[in-house]
């Protein structure tokens, strides 16, 4: 397998994924749900970094994909404290009944 | 003695009013009645002592080039336009003085006890203070400049003094009227003030009128637009026709008032501005000739509006018009001195009978209409004896009537001087026989006949002693000028000489003079004889007169004073208030307004995206995305 299939095969498979997580975003009124939606378009970019380090054999595809996955370990955790908060709170995770501060 | 008179400062005259008005306008409020009235009369009474004091002083000493300057402080200095604040007093201004302290401190004094019931007495007091700082600053002004301050701040006092009882909208009505119709013709006069600075490049009035007689020819255009101009401002001051509509209304005011303001004093300033200024005119040929004939017409059209009136003031505001009338009549025919000796008579006589019009009416109750008075001879006899001597000087009686002096230098010189005419001389000849036939109808219905009106009080002497000495002057003021035939005093004329130039006159006929002097006399006693006669002996005439339908029809002419409210309403008024309406929903603001409501709309429609829902603001983001990134592929 030549590393240019690798590639294409590569990106289709991140942007599909990338699509499922933004689908998953905007079609999910859960905010639990679309946290992990936002996860998988998170791994999507990982991945295409991780694929694009392999095509051309460098590092910093794997470099960058640990600062996403740092990166998103502390968006994961700020966004779970919100989500507790806004559970108690509002005593449930319908991201549409939080839209008092609009403007 | 003299010395001391000379060394007094001139600049004391109107400030003791001004400080008079500072202080009652401050702390008047809480001040007892009392000290108000003395705060508010002394100051007066203090100017006219300061004024007694210069005339000695300026009598005693006349000064070499006939002015006593006075220079203050700079007013305005910017680049080379200087304004200086100076005062000047000259023969004229000395006379103009004289009359606004003297007859201004009477009818103080009177109005301490007119005015006693009143709640707003220091507000009373304060602006009558300042309207006579004013007038004091207008007639001892030095430049013109000054002299349209005080002119502005007068018609100001004016202002506040007629819409004294403001609680009454028909008073404030009549505040405004006089306000906007004098405002026309001050329009007027600041132009003429602007063209002859623009000019001369000065508005000192000896400089700027030596240079106008040294640089204008006879006749020339631009004198003439000053000269008219000038005209125009004395006009809408003094009640000239065509801007005569205001004084009658003026009336709304309280008697006082009327007796300080709108006849004694302001309403002269108009006169008093034209002598100030007669070298333009008599650059002017045909400014002077318009002058005449303004006074012409309007002592007649004013003295046939006198005849008809029911209201005690209206009379004698109708009648004010027509003596001014007079004043512009000497005016217009070059006698200056005698134009301003008829203002200085005209003071006296004026301010005793609007005084004595106020004694009888608030002893009626503020009853103001003439049917409804009536033998009031034997209940007030001394507010009687004193306005029949005010009417007799009105008409002009002879020989014992300080009118008849003035009134007769002024005819004579209508038919004598260069630019007089026998037409102009039969129009002050006509007004001769209409004042004294409107004087007596005053007299002999409210003093004669049957008693009708029930006398609720006496007037005090607070009253009365003001009445006395103004009769007295009624009838001796009249002796300082009188003619060759009669003794031949020429003192007032010999003052004012070195300001005021002689009429010329090119009929010199000694036996003419006589000769008019006597037909006028004639024609004067002629008018009170008809007056007897009319509303005495035979009440009925009048009144079948007015029931014929020729007669109702000019009664109600000439009550409504020639229809030219009517008229004015009709041109200016309705055409003004109808603009007024349509513009009222500023149609050329929809230009800007528009583009407010535009941005208003995006701005409605923006927010309405801001939903708060973070699936729209995640769309809107993926959306933004996929147009940036489509934009970079396909482009």
């Amino acid at each position: 397998m030549t590393a240019e299939v690798l590639l294409e095969h590569g990106l289709v498979v991140a942007s599909a994924l990338f699509a499922t997580g933004l689908i998953g975003v905007l079609v999910r009124r859960n905010l639990l749900f679309q946290l992990l939606a936002i996860e998988i378009m998170l791994n999507a970019a990982g991945m295409a970094f991780v694929i694009a380090g392999a095509r051309w054999g460098e590092a910093d595809g794997q470099v960058f994909f640990i600062f996403i996955l740092v990166m998103a370990a502390a968006e994961v955790a700020v966004g779970l404290a919100l989500l507790l908060r806004l559970s108690h709170r509002f005593r449930g995770l319908d991201g549409d009944s939080v839209s008092v501060m609009r403007g | 003695m003299i010395d001391v008179c000379r060394s007094l400062p001139i600049w004391l005259i109107p400030a003791l009013p001004a400080a008079g008005f500072v202080v009652l306008a401050l702390v008047g409020a809480r001040f007892p009645r009392r000290w108000v009235a003395i705060v508010g009369a002394g100051s007066v009474g203090a100017a006219a002592a300061a004024t007694l004091c210069t005339a000695i002083g300026f009598l005693g000493r006349p000064p070499e080039t006939g002015v006593i300057e006075e220079r203050l402080w700079s007013w305005i200095d910017v680049g080379s336009f200087e304004i200086g604040f100076n005062l000047a007093v000259d023969a004229l201004s000395l006379v103009m003085i004289f009359v606004v302290t003297f007859v201004g401190f009477l009818i103080h004094v009177y109005s301490t006890e007119y005015m006693a019931d009143d709640s707003a007495y220091s507000r009373f007091f304060a602006c009558m203070n300042l309207f006579v700082a004013f007038m004091l600053m207008l007639v001892l002004a030095d430049s013109l400049f000054l002299l349209y301050l005080g002119w502005e701040g007068v018609g100001l006092c004016s202002y506040l003094l007629i819409g004294f009882w403001y609680s009454d909208p028909a008073n404030g009505a009549a505040a405004r009227k006089a306000f906007i119709v004098t405002r026309v013709g001050d329009t007027a006069f600041a132009i003429a003030l602007l063209l002859l600075y623009k000019h001369a490049g000065t508005l000192d009035i000896q400089a700027a009128m030596a240079w106008a007689a040294d640089n204008w020819a006879v006749g020339s255009g631009i004198a003439v637009a000053v000269a008219l101009l000038l005209l125009g401002g004395a006009v809408g001051k003094s009640a000239q026709l065509p801007l005569q509509v205001w004084l009658p209304d003026a009336m709304a005011g309280p008697t006082p008032v009327s007796a300080l303001i709108h006849a004694a004093t302001m309403v002269t300033a108009g006169v008093y501005l034209i002598a100030r200024t007669h070298v333009v005119f008599e650059l002017a040929p045909t400014a002077m000739t318009t002058v005449a004939a303004v006074g012409a017409a309007t002592l007649l059209l004013a003295g046939c509006s006198a005849l008809v009136q029911t209201d005690i003031k209206r009379v004698l505001a109708y009648s004010t018009i027509s003596q001014i009338g007079y004043m512009f009549l000497g005016l217009g025919v070059g006698a200056w001195s005698a134009a301003v000796f008829h203002l200085m008579t005209h003071a006296f006589f004026k301010a005793l009978l609007f005084l004595g019009a106020g004694a009888v009416i608030i002893s009626l109750h503020h009853e103001q209409d003439i049917f409804k008075m009536g033998g009031l001879r034997r209940r007030l006899p001394g507010v009687f004896w004193t306005f029949l001597i005010g009417s007799a000087s009105l008409a002009a009686l002879p020989l014992v009537t300080a009118g008849f002096y003035s009134k007769d230098l002024i005819l004579w010189a209508a038919w004598s001087s260069d630019s007089g005419s026998p037409w102009l001389w039969a129009a002050g000849a006509g007004g001769a026989l209409l004042t004294a036939v409107y004087a007596f109808r005053l007299v002999f219905i409210v003093f004669f006949g049957d008693e009708r009106g029930h006398v609720e009080r006496r007037p005090g002497l607070l009253i009365l002693v003001p009445l006395t000495v103004l009769a007295v002057l009624s009838v001796v003021g009249g002796f300082v000028e009188t003619p060759s035939a009669l003794g031949h005093v020429s003192f007032f004329f010999d003052l004012l000489d070195p300001v005021l130039p002689p009429a010329h006159a090119t009929v010199a006929g000694h036996g003419t003079e006589v000769l008019l002097q006597t037909v006028v006399a004639a024609i004067t006693l002629l008018g009170v004889g008809l007056a007897f006669f009319l509303y005495v002996r035979r009440p009925a005439i009048p009144a079948a007169v007015k029931a014929s339908p020729l007669g109702a029809w000019l009664c109600g002419l000439w009550l409504s004073g020639w229809g030219f409210d009517t008229l004015y309403d009709r041109i200016f008024v309705r055409p003004f208030v109808a603009v007024a309406g349509l513009l009222r929903a500023d149609p050329l603001d929809e230009i800007s307004s528009s583009v407010a409501r535009v941005i208003a709309a995006g701005n409605s429609a923006l927010s309405r995206t801001q939903d708060g829902r973070v699936r729209t603001y995640a769309f809107g983001i993926g959306l933004g995305a996929v147009i940036a990134v489509a934009v970079v592929v396909l482009t």
